[in-house]
């Protein structure tokens, strides 16, 4: 059994599939890209994935739990905009990570409070940010936002995060150097990745595999009546070239 | 400044024709009453009249805003976060919002009494519904994504609702008691017209009865004064403690 196994789920909105039995299934560890056409339903299946909504059939368990029903700590997610909040400096965004689940209003005082903010320095420090420690996201550059969710995502130890389509609005220098943050991270942490993008480099560069979401059909009568699923699942790894490692690990006798 | 002009030449042209006119008094005029009100104590209570209707006007005014902006917060945040309370509670805010508080008036009085308590429910009747309305809309207008982020951190809908939604809400508060304020002061002067014995209202239309206007004018600017800074000490407030809304509300 693999660490996220998604079994045949399907959705549909008012009678209308976008997701039509799709199955996959990935390891801890494992970077996931997602690609596909605008409106097939990669989001609709991000948000599967984070129990934001539940399939109307099938089912997704990670690490061998039972399906969640609503999303929670196991799960972080950083979105395309609105992902850190904006009434917080970045500092008590950090903090807010790790006060908002404390308890059941969600705040932190006295001690705990002293090291949570102790957490987000080391974290603020380690990602570049702390020299803006306490200004408001609305002052920052949208690369910085972005790498604010993200650690911000990060700080709840999620066991998969979730990335719909997190530096589409972000120029194409600023994305360079995120992509360098995420990898830099996902190294440190191991983290299980499933990414939304539109960039197809982007999704071969930071991907272990690239999921294809399509219509396996097509009918010219009514485009609607079948949904989305996987239709390709590349292996993305050592540049997208299979086999590369087998034939470097592998001793086979070379006869002359 | 046209108006003040306007003013000057109308209260001049009358009194050429009627120097005793009382209608249009001079500017003059109104400066002298006006020192004479503000400093001079009443023959009888010795308390200075001026003052004494401006803190009870404005304690009236304070109670009924507070109270109002306090049982908004509740119900705005219920409302907005909840599907559940807004399918059940957003009618029934909608249809009190229908009801003209003046023509509640009477009840609030004979149920009330015609002390300070029903004064302070006329102006919290009157402008709840309102704010009720308006922080509702904002709240529901927080973008899912903030709360699925605060959900995936582990916050509970008590912890949303107060470390996320709360905060957001509280600056437009902020805005629409700027915009409230104005009928607050209008449910004020009408329920200190009707019944009072002390008020800037209660004195406007007390010394009505003797043509009095050069008082009347002092009242009316000095409300108009009052309003305008309370306005300002709430966008003061807004700016500070709430710098991150940047959208000046
Ligand atoms: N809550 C909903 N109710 C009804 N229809 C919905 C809902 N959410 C999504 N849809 C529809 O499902 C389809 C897929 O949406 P989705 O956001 O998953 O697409 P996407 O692949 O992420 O597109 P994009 O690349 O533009 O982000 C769209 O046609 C959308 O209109
Ligand atoms: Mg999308």
């Amino acid at each position: 059994m693999s660490f996220v196994e998604v079994e045949r789920i399907s959705q549909s909105y008012g009678g209308r599939p976008i997701l039509d039995r799709v199955s996959t299934s990935a390891e801890e560890g494992e970077f996931v890209s997602i690609v596909g056409a605008s409106g097939c339903g990669k989001s609709t299946f991000l948000r599967l994935l984070l129990a934001q909504e539940l399939p109307t059939r099938g089912r997704i368990s990670i690490a061998g739990a039972p399906p969640a029903r609503e999303p929670g700590p196991d799960r972080g997610v950083v979105f395309q905009r609105y992902s850190v909040f904006p009434h917080m400096s970045v500092r008590q965004n950090l903090v807010a990570a790790s006060a908002l689940g404390a308890n059941f209003w969600g705040g932190l005082f006295g001690a705990k409070c002293k090291a949570a903010q102790k957490v987000a320095d080391d974290a603020l420090d380690r990602i570049g940010l702390a020299h803006v420690a306490h200004a408001y996201p609305s002052a920052l550059s949208g690369g910085m936002q972005q790498r604010l969710a993200i650690a911000q995502a990060l700080m709840a130890r999620p066991k998969i995060l979730l990335l719909d389509e997190p530096f589409g609005a972000l120029d194409p220098g600023t994305r360079i150097t995120m992509h360098a943050f995420l990898m830099e991270l996902r190294a440190e942490t191991g983290m299980t990745v499933f990414m939304v993008t539109h960039d197809l480099a982007e999704g071969f560069k930071l991907g272990d595999r690239v999921l294809v979401f399509d219509k396996p059909r097509w009918d010219p009568a009514d485009p609607n009546a079948v949904g989305a699923t996987i239709t390709y699942d590349f292996d993305a790894r050592d540049g997208g070239i299979p086999f590369q490692r087998l034939q470097e690990t592998t001793h086979v006798p070379i006869e002359l | 400044m046209l108006v003040l002009l306007a003013y000057g030449i109308g209260s001049e042209a009358r009194r050429a024709v009627n120097p005793a006119d009382k209608v249009l008094p001079a500017p003059a005029q109104i400066v002298e009453t006006a020192q004479r009100l503000i400093t001079q104590p009443d023959k009888r209570s010795g308390d200075i009249l001026f003052w004494t209707d401006t803190a009870a006007s404005l304690e009236r005014l304070g109670y009924g805003v507070a109270i109002a902006a306090g049982i908004a917060l509740v119900f705005g945040l219920v409302i907005g976060i909840l599907p559940i309370a807004r399918t059940m509670l957003s009618p029934f805010v909608n249809v009190l919002s229908m009801i003209p508080p003046l023509a509640i008036l009477p009840i609030l009085f004979i149920m009330l009494g015609l002390g300070e308590v029903s004064k302070v429910a006329l102006i919290a009747i009157g402008i709840t519904p309102f704010l009720i309305r308006d922080l509702a809309q904002r709240v529901a207008e927080l973008p899912p994504e903030q709360i699925v982020k605060a959900q995936t951190l582990g916050a509970t809908s008590l912890a949303i609702g107060l470390r996320v939604a709360l905060p957001q809400a509280l600056p437009r508060l902020l805005g629409s008691l700027r915009l409230s304020l104005g009928p607050a002061w209008l449910f004020l002067i009408a329920a200190e017209a009707v019944a009072a014995d002390a008020g800037l209202g209660y004195r406007i239309f007390l010394v009505r009865r003797y043509l009095a206007m050069d008082v009347i004018l002092t009242y009316v600017i000095w409300i108009t004064l009052l309003a305008f800074l309370l306005d300002l000490a709430l966008r003061l407030v807004s700016r500070f403690a709430f710098p991150w809304a940047e959208e000046g509300l």
